[in-house]
C-alpha cells in the first residue's frame, strides 16, 4: 500500500493548474502528478506513489529498483488498471486452510 | 522461485546476512512498522536469513489491515446508496466489513470504481455533477499527499459533489504507542523507508532519545532490508540509540516540503481507533474545519452500525509481538485471507496474510525447535 515505485518522466505539461507528467515505468506510461517535486525535469526519475511524484532518484538506482520489483511481481500489482483489478477481485477464492476446517459453511 | 534463490544466494546478501551472525552478541527482536516490509520480508525468507536470535516482529503498517471495521461498514453503506460513485484502492475491494465486501456492493448494482490516483475520482465528480463522488481515503504519511491534493483540488474547483472517507494513519503515535505498552518486546525499530520520504525523519530523534532506542530508516527491496536490520543489530550490540538512515538514495532528513505544506494546510491531528489495537491518541489526521465541508462521514451521515471483532482473533498480541501468527489457535483454520478474523490477516501486508500466504504454519515454538535443530547440524 505504501509502495512507491520510481519511474522515467518523459513529458511534462500544464492541465487545470497541475504539473502533470507522463512517466514511464519500465513499459507502463502513468500520468503523475509533479506539484511535489517542482526541481524535477524532462529525463529525470522520480519516485511515485498512487498517481503522485513525492521525491527524485538517481538513473542508477531507479534502474536497479524497476528491476527487483518487477522480479518480485510488484510492479503489475502496483501498475494494474481498473479491468484487472477488477478481476483479480473476482478471482479470488475461498482460501483453503491446512486442514479444510476453514471451508465456507 | 527462481528469483528468491538468486538473491539469499547473492553475494551482498550473503555478505550482509553474514556480517549480522559475525555481530550479534545475543537475542534482539526488531520491528519493522511497514506491511510492505512484512511483505517482502517473508517472501524473500530475510527472516529466516537471520543468526537464531535475532528476531523480527511485525508491526501495523499496514493501512488496509489496520482501517477499523466500522469504517469499512460506513463504506460499503456509502458505495450501496443510489447517486453514489464510490472510488476507492483496488487493495480495499476484498476487505471484509460485517457484511460482504466493496467487491460485493459492485455486483449488487453498487457504483464501485478502482481508481490510480485519487486526482481519477476529483475528475470523475467534475464529470458526472450528477452523482455524488467520494474516495475512500485512507493509508499512513506516504498516501496522504495525494488525498490532500485531491480535496484541496476540489475545493478550489467549487466541486460540490465530492468528499473523502478518511482514515489516515501516522507511524510515530503508533510506535510510541507500541514502546509504551506493558510488556513491550521491541529493542529497534526499522522505518518505513516511503513514510520518510514524504515526512523525512526530523520526527524521529526525540522518539530514539526518549525510549533509548535505535531507529533506521530502511527501503523495500530484500538488500535494503537486510542492510536496514544490520545497522539496527549494530547499534543493539553498540548500546547506541540514534536515527540512522539505510535509504539514503531516497529519504533526507527534511522530507518532502510542498508535500509537508499541503498536508498541513488540509489535515489536523486527530485521535484514530487501529483495528486490532484500540484507539491511539493523535495518531491520525482528519481534514482540518476549511475542508470539513468535504468529508464523507458528515456529508452521508451513516448511523446504527454495530460491529463486533472476533473473540478468536489474537491480532493484538500478534502485532505486539507476543506471539507469531501461527502461535494463535485461529490462524489457517477459522481465519484465513478469505476469511479474515482480525486486522493482521486482512490485506497481503498484514503479518498473518503474509505467513499463511507463504506457507508459514509452524508455530513458534515448532521454529525454535526447527531453528536449534539447525543450528546443531550447522555446527555438527
Amino acid at each position: 500500500m505504501c509502495l512507491a515505485i520510481p519511474g522515467k518522466v518523459e513529458e511534462i505539461s500544464v492541465e487545470n493548474d497541475l504539473r502533470i507528467g507522463r512517466v514511464n515505468f519500465g513499459g507502463v506510461v502513468k500520468r503523475v502528478c509533479l506539484d511535489y517535486v517542482p526541481e524535477i525535469q524532462v529525463g529525470d526519475y522520480a519516485i511515485v506513489h498512487v498517481g503522485f511524484a513525492i521525491s527524485q532518484v538517481d538513473e542508477e538506482s531507479a534502474r536497479k529498483t524497476l528491476e527487483v520489483f518487477r522480479q518480485m511481481g510488484m510492479l503489475d500489482e502496483e501498475l494494474a488498471d481498473e479491468a484487472e483489478q477488477f478481476a483479480r477481485a473476482a478471482a479470488v477464492r475461498p482460501s483453503h486452510c491446512p486442514d479444510g476446517s476453514c471451508e465456507p459453511q | 522461485m527462481k528469483y528468491l534463490t538468486e538473491f539469499r544466494n547473492g553475494e551482498i546478501a550473503q555478505r550482509i546476512a553474514h556480517e549480522i551472525a559475525q555481530i550479534a552478541t545475543r537475542p534482539w527482536k526488531i520491528m519493522e512498522v511497514c506491511g510492505g516490509q512484512t511483505h517482502s520480508i517473508i517472501k524473500n525468507g530475510i527472516d529466516q536469513m537471520l543468526p537464531p536470535g535475532i528476531e523480527m516482529i511485525h508491526g501495523p503498517g499496514c493501512p488496509v489491515c489496520v482501517t477499523p471495521l466500522e469504517l469499512i461498514d460506513k463504506a460499503l453503506a456509502i458505495a450501496a446508496q443510489p447517486g453514489v460513485i464510490f472510488c476507492s484502492f483496488g487493495d480495499m475491494l476484498r476487505v471484509p466489513g460485517t457484511q460482504g465486501d466493496l467487491f460485493q456492493v459492485k455486483g449488487r448494482g453498487g457504483d464501485v470504481r478502482i481508481v490510480y490516483s485519487p486526482l481519477d475520482a476529483v475528475e470523475l465528480a467534475q464529470k458526472n455533477p450528477d452523482h455524488q463522488v467520494v474516495f475512500f481515503g485512507v493509508g499512513f504519511e506516504t498516501t496522504a499527499p495525494a488525498n490532500a491534493m485531491s480535496v484541496h483540488l476540489a475545493k478550489r474547483r467549487g466541486l460540490k459533489n465530492f468528499s473523502l472517507l478518511v482514515s489516515h494513519v501516522l507511524v510515530p503515535p503508533a510506535i510510541e504507542a507500541i514502546l509504551s505498552s506493558p510488556g513491550n518486546q521491541v529493542q529497534a525499530f526499522l522505518l518505513a523507508g516511503h513514510v520518510c520520504s514524504v515526512m523525512g525523519f526530523w520526527e524521529y530523534p526525540p522518539i530514539a532519545e526518549k525510549f533509548r532506542i535505535p531507529l533506521v530508516v530502511t527501503g523495500f527491496e530484500p538488500l535494503d532490508l537486510l542492510e536496514g536490520i544490520r545497522r539496527a543489530v549494530v547499534q543493539l550490540e553498540a548500546g547506541t540509540y540514534a536515527v540512522d538512515n539505510a535509504y539514503a538514495r531516497v529519504v533526507n532528513f527534511e522530507g518532502n516540503h510542498p508535500a509537508q505544506k499541503l498536508l498541513g494546510e488540509v489535515f489536523e491531528v486527530t485521535d484514530r481507533a487501529w483495528r486490532g489495537i484500540g484507539v491511539i491518541p493523535k495518531s491520525g489526521w482528519r481534514l482540518n474545519d476549511s475542508y470539513r465541508a468535504f468529508d464523507a462521514e458528515d456529508r452521508f451521515q451513516i448511523t446504527g452500525i454495530h460491529t463486533e471483532e472476533s473473540p478468536l482473533c489474537r491480532s493484538g498480541d500478534v502485532l505486539r509481538g507476543a506471539i507469531k501468527p501461527a502461535g494463535c489457535p485461529a490462524f489457517g483454520k477459522e481465519c484465513t485471507p478469505r476469511h479474515p478474523l482480525g486486522a493482521t490477516m486482512v490485506s497481503s501486508e498484514g503479518a498473518c496474510a503474509a505467513y499463511f500466504n507463504y506457507g508459514r504454519f509452524l508455530s513458534a515454538n515448532e521454529l525454535a525447535e526447527a531453528g536449534s535443530a539447525w543450528t546443531e547440524a550447522a555446527h555438527a
